[in-house]
């Protein structure tokens, strides 16, 4: 074993990690996918979803800010974690206001498409029916809040040019919702419109002008179920 | 003793409505009513939407002719991004036509086969048991198939063009989002040995055929069952050609006198007003010009024919030539002869679809324009079942204020209940006993202009029929219940 790896176990496979990783980034390294919705490239991880969490040992952890260490053992795909997963996505459901037969990002929103992997119907708990506002008063953005999983990718990933921020949240608990510096010139410019757009996991972030263009069969988890793209490298390493 | 007869639900057709009648003491008709009782309220949950949505979200109004309103919408959207539909790209253009006679195509196969046929291959004082597209299957396997296998022609013409058989996104304001590719055009063309373009020619030839032959047999039915004069309009084009997906706004009268014509339907509300009454959700329109009591009209097959000067593809002329001479080539009023009519138009958009397929333009070019920022745009188009009106209003930020939907059936709303007045009047009236064939009357005269009754309330699933017979106090008397079919 090189220099810098440890070996883990994950749902009884051992894999070869590198120190420093989170369980996640190992397990994606290993043709594994562990669903995240909060976990963005190279974002600092946030923990915020808890759709990452796996069990190590008799511990309940989000798998996106728990570094690896050696001979840790971790439990992914068991019948109650794929069940606490998908109850976690009916209460994301439940929360905000979900339309997805007319949102823009139906077929590349990562909220449905985990839906859709885990097989989500309808769900268990009632529908909250939250008062949430829509705003469209800036030229190229639309922040469309009942759509929002408050996952804060665009608060840690959007940022102006000389790095200070552009999204942020405001209020706490219930009433917590992001919010963008309107009075920034940077927010009113159709490049941070795309780039918010591209960030958000779900259809919270719209850029103005662009909706529907990709045609149904051509979207990105049209034909594919989320998380694919990962284990298709399994049988690679 | 008087009494109220009630037909809950309506089978056989799109949506929930009832029926009420009621009859006197010697059993006359006092009252006849169709009541439209479900409620949407589309028009108030798109405000404060991105305009963008319209197309899609408005659509889900209908899970039989969402394609209907998903182009409509589009059209208004385009205004609303600053393009005319009669300018848009080649491409877009067709695309968007062949996906609207796709639309065109099922909807009418699916309504003369499924829902309408029963009555005509069995008699409408038939057995209901076997009165239903069931029975036709047992009865008549080879013509059900055809009108299966049409159905789904259609339905892959709207998914190759919208990306899905229901509630798609092709249309785009201001444009489509694809082209149409070679695979799909072999697929249509030639790829499916047992159901392509050609067959679906020839298979409209033969429904056209099976009601001709009906109505030799029982032409004194056909021509006089729940008939009335009326107005009519239509979108024509042009030369004053019928075409189903853009044009300006002819109407005429019982006596084919133009009452308007060639009106640029951005103008529709100084042309045309909704009146409410109490007792149903669905509107009454009326051309303003005339009021209410004389200003009603038709839209649909019935009116399309009687508006057009000619149809635009060769073996549909034909037939359309024979049409009009059967009524010297006066307006038609005869309910039943909206299946003629439809059947005609099946054939033309089948003959469309095969022409289109061919057509270079489906396949490379130009998907999409834009122009100047507009705050209003309004849609017009003719749906399966009649002219078809949105019309919205947008804000500085992009977000829907206004919406107003005017859909066919809502059109056609006094005129369903003047025909289940008809019937009420003709068939009902004086009967000590009304036994079942009888109330399917009723229901095969509404069923005449193919309503969608979800669709002109802005429901779904099916329910018994319940037919209460109550006294002047509203006790029941009687009820007998029959599962939906």
């Amino acid at each position: 074993m090189e220099q810098g790896h440890i070996k883990i176990n994950i749902d009884g496979r051992e894999i070869i990690a590198k120190e420093g990783q989170s369980i996640v980034q190992a397990a994606r390294d290993n043709g594994i996918f562990i669903p995240t919705l909060c976990d963005f490239k190279s974002l600092q991880p946030a923990g915020t979803c808890r759709m990452c969490l796996v069990k190590v040992g008799e511990r309940y952890v989000s798998a996106c800010t728990t570094i690896v260490s050696q001979g840790m053992s971790v439990e992914n795909e068991s019948v109650e974690l794929k069940e606490n997963r998908k109850s976690l996505i009916e209460m994301l459901f439940v929360e905000g206001n979900h339309m997805c037969p007319s949102c823009e990002k139906s077929g590349n929103c990562q909220l449905q498409a985990l839906a859709y992997r885990y097989q989500m119907t309808a769900p268990r708990y009632p529908f909250s029916f939250t008062q949430r506002k829509i705003d469209a008063s800036l030229p190229y953005l639309v922040v469309e809040h009942n759509r929002c999983i408050q996952c804060l990718r665009c608060v840690r990933g959007v940022k102006a040019k000389d790095g200070h921020d552009i999204f942020g949240f405001i209020d706490r608990g219930g009433a917590i919702h992001i919010s963008v510096d309107t009075t920034d010139t940077e927010a009113a410019t159709e490049v941070i419109a795309q780039k918010a757009m591209d960030i958000c996991p779900v259809g919270a972030l719209i850029k103005k002008g662009g909706a529907y263009r990709v045609p149904i069969g051509e979207r990105k988890y049209d034909n594919e179920v989320i998380g694919s793209d990962v284990e298709k490298e399994r049988d690679k390493v | 003793m008087s009494r109220k007869i009630t037909i809950e639900p309506i089978t056989r057709v799109e949506g929930h409505g009832k029926v009420t009648i009621k009859l006197d003491d010697q059993n006359k008709v006092s009252e006849a009513r169709l009541h439209v009782v479900e409620f949407r309220g589309f028009e108030r949950f798109v405000q404060g939407r991105p305009y963008w949505e319209a197309s899609v979200l408005v659509q889900r109004l209908c899970g039989i002719c969402p394609v209907s309103h998903h182009l409509c919408a589009s059209k208004a959207l385009d205004r609303i991004v600053g393009v005319s539909s009669d300018e848009l790209t080649p491409t877009a253009d067709k695309m968007r036509r062949l996906m609207h006679y796709g639309q065109f195509f099922q909807s009418h196969v699916l309504h003369f086969f499924y829902l309408a046929s029963p009555d005509l291959l069995f008699g409408v004082n038939s057995d209901p048991a076997q009165r239903n597209i069931v029975g036709v299957i047992k009865a008549f396997p080879e013509l059900a198939k055809k009108a299966v296998l049409m159905r789904k022609f259609g339905q892959e013409i709207i998914q190759a063009t919208a990306g899905k058989k229901i509630h798609g996104t092709g249309a785009i304001p201001g444009g489509i989002n694809r082209h149409l590719t070679v695979k799909e055009k072999d697929h249509f063309i030639s790829g499916a040995a047992d159901y392509n373009a050609n067959l679906m020619v020839d298979w409209a030839l033969e429904g056209l055929e099976l009601f001709k032959s009906y109505h030799k047999k029982n032409q004194t039915w056909v021509d006089g069952f729940a008939s009335f004069e009326s107005n009519y309009m239509s979108l024509v084009r042009k030369d004053g050609a019928l075409d189903l997906y853009h044009g300006g706004l002819r109407a005429i009268d019982s006596e084919g006198n133009k009452i308007f014509d060639h009106v640029d339907y951005q103008e529709y509300h100084k042309y045309i007003t909704e009146e409410v009454r109490s007792w149903s959700y669905m509107k009454f329109p009326f051309f303003t010009s005339l009021g209410p009591s004389k200003g009603w009209y038709r839209v649909g097959p019935l009116a399309r024919l009687n508006t057009c000067d000619f149809i635009p593809s060769p073996l549909a002329q034909k037939e359309f030539e024979n049409y009009k001479a059967y009524t010297s080539g006066k307006p038609n009023g005869n309910s039943m002869h909206m299946h003629w009519a439809r059947l005609i138009e099946t054939l033309h958009a089948a003959e469309m679809i095969r022409d289109l397929l061919i057509d270079p333009d489906l396949y490379s070019g130009e998907l999409e324009k834009k122009g100047s920022r507009r705050s209003e745009g309004v849609g017009v188009l003719e749906a399966p079942r009649g002219t078809l009106f949105h019309h919205y209003k947008v804000d500085e930020n992009d977000l829907i204020t206004m919406c107003n939907l005017i859909v066919s059936t809502t059109s056609n709303n006094e005129a369903m209940n003047r025909s289940v007045k008809w019937v009420a009047d003709h068939v009902l009236d004086g009967q000590s006993e009304i036994p079942e064939g009888m109330l399917n009357q009723v229901e095969v005269a509404i069923r005449a202009y193919d309503p969608c009754l979800s669709c002109a309330t802005h429901a779904v699933g099916q329910m018994p029929l319940i037919v209460n017979l109550e006294d002047e106090t509203g006790k029941i008397l009687d009820q007998k219940v029959r599962d939906g079919v």
